[in-house]
């Protein structure tokens, strides 16, 4: 039976079980609802919540469990002497993997009949070909034993199901039982739901939170690994930064020191782009512009928020790169021949900084519209210009806010990729000339995961080292604005 | 019932120091102030009084201009100040501003230190040729504002640190500072406990000597205690305006007496 039916059927009993417990509660008062403790609608919720909540929770957990089991059995069944020299056990059974569900599939478009699918002695250059004719992608040298373990998988996948619709259906009928035998006027089933619903929020909470944890944790992991094999010290005070490709180790030089001055130097100057014209905008929307030009300009300026940062980077890599070669390159307008090639840290950086000039505008306007009217009033009031009021009154007042959305924005661009991808290049180097190509911690990440790399080596683990520097850097500067532009808030409370 | 105004015998005849002729405010489509006539005198503290909502505050902030921050609020009349037209083309409101100060309800120090807090107008407007000058005038401002004794020994402390009472006679001293010449005040005591208002009231008559003072206020007990005169509002109208004293002993229109025996407001 389908997933999707075992889901339904949930579903009926449930609503079945909601009719059930409100009618049996009502039933029970005679009919007058005043005679129940709760609402009717309460006692059908709380049978509603006994068979939904085990039910699904049953079933959520067994299908994630349920592959890891039937993999590491069917791991056990593959003999080393199968795994190719340098794959792992983990491409194997990815292979496994695959073949079971092109079988799967192969049976439900009726090519391969069931018997065949299932038969431990069929010849398996036949059972290649079947697949393949089944518009199945295989690999063309499924071996016997490949195979075997294939069909093992789906004998395990099958049984799996069938215990799994078992159990669920069990549950929901339990949870019927026991929610319709507990309607009776007395049980305080507004209570229960109120409880229900409370765990039901705080799960959401947890789960949020849980991954997060999950995610530091696996970074953390790996960064050890990655520090076994490579001395710690020559990772984060390291000048140079030289890969082997060989992906064999020993001979790369990883230093992260050269990528944090690439980003460092990268968020300056989009910062130097993003905090003036941010700023001045965030003060023109929030004290000049008429009603009108605001509610027109402000989602304008949002927009730029929403603009997917690959286009970014298309931007910097086609139209502002070239430009900056024109003025600052070999003949250009300035005959300065400073910038070679497109590819530099002003190309990225300024198109960075017009990423984040929303952040910075939409974030400050809040904080200057927070300001409160009797301060702008107090400088009026004393003759003082508008300009001159928001000088010296409105910015002061809201300085510590606005600290706080440049941080954010900070944050933003320590973390940005696609632009650095695009518009600064690859090449790791510590220089001071703005129109060199460099290139920033994100970057490399990208670069030392993508293509065939083996994850047991200190060239592909250095991308989670990379990663938690990253992580930590912007959780302090996040934390930093967070705690400012708290403050900032109870400073008007 | 109420205190006798201190000074009403010594009250002479005063110069005219503000004269407002048949002024309208108008706030879209909503009519605030209703042809409204009133000379205000040097040396004097006046009182408007009225139930909320009635027009005063903005009756009292047509005097130095502050309407003018406010979209979609219109004004019409005539308001003279020496003689001059305030609402004339070529008079710059920045400067009405700093001869007509303004103190409001609720205390709003700037965010910066009591010194600053005190030195932003007449920095602004030029007042101290150095920095001797400057802690002069503050001094000097201070002083008047009744607040110097309790911040001389932490000028440089932030202004929003110090207590309701403090701030707003902080916000007193800031708006003598720049010299004004008359001084406006929006129910400044609404915010105060009551032995910050007595402080401020005690203050109020001081400025009495050097200002002409329009204070709006929702005490009728505080209105007879600082004003020489008392202007009644009722809905946009300005009822009645007279001496303090004969308006609380003796009105001539039924509404004013209503409104101070408890009857409207
Ligand atoms: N900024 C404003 N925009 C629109 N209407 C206003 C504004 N300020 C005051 N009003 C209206 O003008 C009238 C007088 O208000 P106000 O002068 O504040 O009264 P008072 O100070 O006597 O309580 C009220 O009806 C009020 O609703
Ligand atoms: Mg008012």
């Amino acid at each position: 039976m389908p997933l999707s039916w075992l889901v339904i059927i949930v579903l009926a009993v449930s609503a079945v079980g909601y009719y059930l417990g409100r009618s049996r509660a009502l039933a029970a008062a005679g009919g007058n609802s005043r005679d129940l403790h709760s609402l009717p609608s309460y006692y059908g919720a709380n049978v509603l919540m006994k068979i939904i909540v085990p039910a699904f929770g049953v079933m959520v957990i067994w299908l994630l469990a349920q592959p890891l089991i039937i993999d590491r059995s069917v791991a056990s069944m593959i003999p080393p002497s199968e795994i190719d020299e340098g794959a792992s056990i983990g491409l194997v059974m990815a292979e496994v993997n695959r073949t079971a569900e092109g079988i799967r599939n192969a049976v439900a478009e009726g090519t391969m009949s069931r018997e065949m699918a299932e038969d431990g002695r069929a010849e398996f250059v036949d059972f290649t070909q079947r697949l393949k004719d089944a518009g199945q992608i295989v690999t063309s040298n499924l071996s016997a034993t490949i195979v075997r373990a294939a069909q093992r998988t789906n004998e395990m996948v099958a049984a799996g199901n069938m215990y799994m619709t078992a159990l669920v259906l069990l549950i929901a009928a339990a949870g019927l039982g026991w929610g319709v035998k507990e309607a009776k006027p007395l049980f305080r089933a507004r209570n229960v739901v109120e409880q229900g619903i409370r765990a039901l929020l705080i799960g959401a909470a947890s789960i949020a939170i849980l991954t997060t944890i999950g995610i530091v944790f696996s970074l953390a992991f790996n960064t050890v690994e990655f520090f076994r094999l490579y001395n710690a010290w020559d990772f984060l005070f390291g000048v140079e930064w030289a890969p082997s490709f060989s992906g064999r180790g020993g001979s790369s030089s990883l230093g992260v020191i050269p990528l944090l001055w690439g980003t460092f130097y990268i968020s300056i100057v989009a910062l130097a782009v993003a905090i003036p014209v941010g700023l001045f905008a965030a003060i023109y929307l929030s004290e000049y512009a008429s009603p009108k030009v605001r509610a027109f300009a402000k989602p304008m300026l949002e927009i730029l928020a929403g603009i997917p940062t690959i286009v970014y980077g298309l931007f910097a890599l086609l139209t502002v790169g070239p430009l900056l070669v024109e003025i600052f390159g070999e003949g250009g307008w300035l005959g300065v021949n400073w910038q070679g090639g497109g590819r530099a840290v002003m190309t990225a950086g300024i198109v960075m900084g017009i990423m984040l000039i929303p952040f910075v505008s939409s974030l400050s306007d809040d904080i200057i519209n927070a300001v409160p009217q009797s301060m702008r009033d107090g400088s009026y009031g004393i003759g003082a210009t508008q300009s001159e009021t928001i000088r010296q009154v409105v910015i002061p007042a809201a300085l510590p806010g606005i600290v706080g959305a440049i941080l954010l924005a900070a944050s933003r661009a320590i973390g940005e990729t696609m632009i650095v991808v695009l518009g600064a290049g690859a090449a790791a180097r510590l220089s001071l000339n703005p129109f060199e190509a460099m290139t920033t911690v994100t970057a490399k990440i990208v670069s030392q995961l993508t293509g065939d790399s083996d994850f047991a080596s200190p060239e592909a683990l250095v991308a989670f080292a990379l990663g938690m520097t990253l992580f930590i850097l912007t959780l302090c500067l996040n934390v930093i604005a967070l705690v400012i532009v708290r403050k900032y808030r109870e400073q008007y409370d | 019932m109420y205190d006798a105004p201190k000074l009403e015998t010594a009250l002479d005849q005063q110069d005219i120091k503000i004269s407002a002729d048949k002024v309208q405010v108008y706030y879209g489509e909503t009519h605030a102030i209703k042809d409204v006539s009133v000379e205000i005198e040097d040396k004097t503290v006046t009182a408007f009084i009225g139930p909320s909502g009635c027009g005063k505050s903005t009756f009292l902030r047509t005097l130095n201009r502050m309407n003018d921050t406010i979209d979609i609020c219109r004004v019409q009349g005539n308001i003279l100040l020496d003689g001059e037209d305030i609402y004339h083309a070529k008079v710059d409101p920045v400067q009405l501003r700093a001869k007509v100060g303004m103190v409001f309800q609720k205390p709003n120090p700037f965010p910066k230190s009591i010194y600053d807090n005190i030195a932003y107008g007449p920095r602004i407007h030029g007042l101290a040729n150095s920095k001797a000058d400057l802690d002069v005038i503050v001094e000097k401002s201070l002083r008047r504002g009744a607040i110097w004794d309790e911040v001389k020994d932490r000028l440089h402390a932030p202004g929003t640190g110090l207590s309701g009472g403090q701030q707003q006679r902080l916000c007193i001293a800031r708006a003598v500072a720049t010299e004004p010449e008359v001084l406006l005040m929006d129910e400044p005591c609404s915010a105060l406990d009551p032995i910050a208002t007595a402080q401020v009231e005690e203050l109020i008559d001081e400025l009495r000597k050097n200002y002409s003072v329009v204070i709006v206020t929702h005490s009728m007990q505080q209105a007879a205690r600082v004003s020489q005169k008392t202007a009644f509002f009722h809905l946009g109208n300005l009822v009645e305006y007279d001496d303090t004293s004969k308006i609380f002993t003796n009105p001539s229109d039924e509404r004013t007496e209503s409104y101070i025996t408890g009857r409207i407001g």
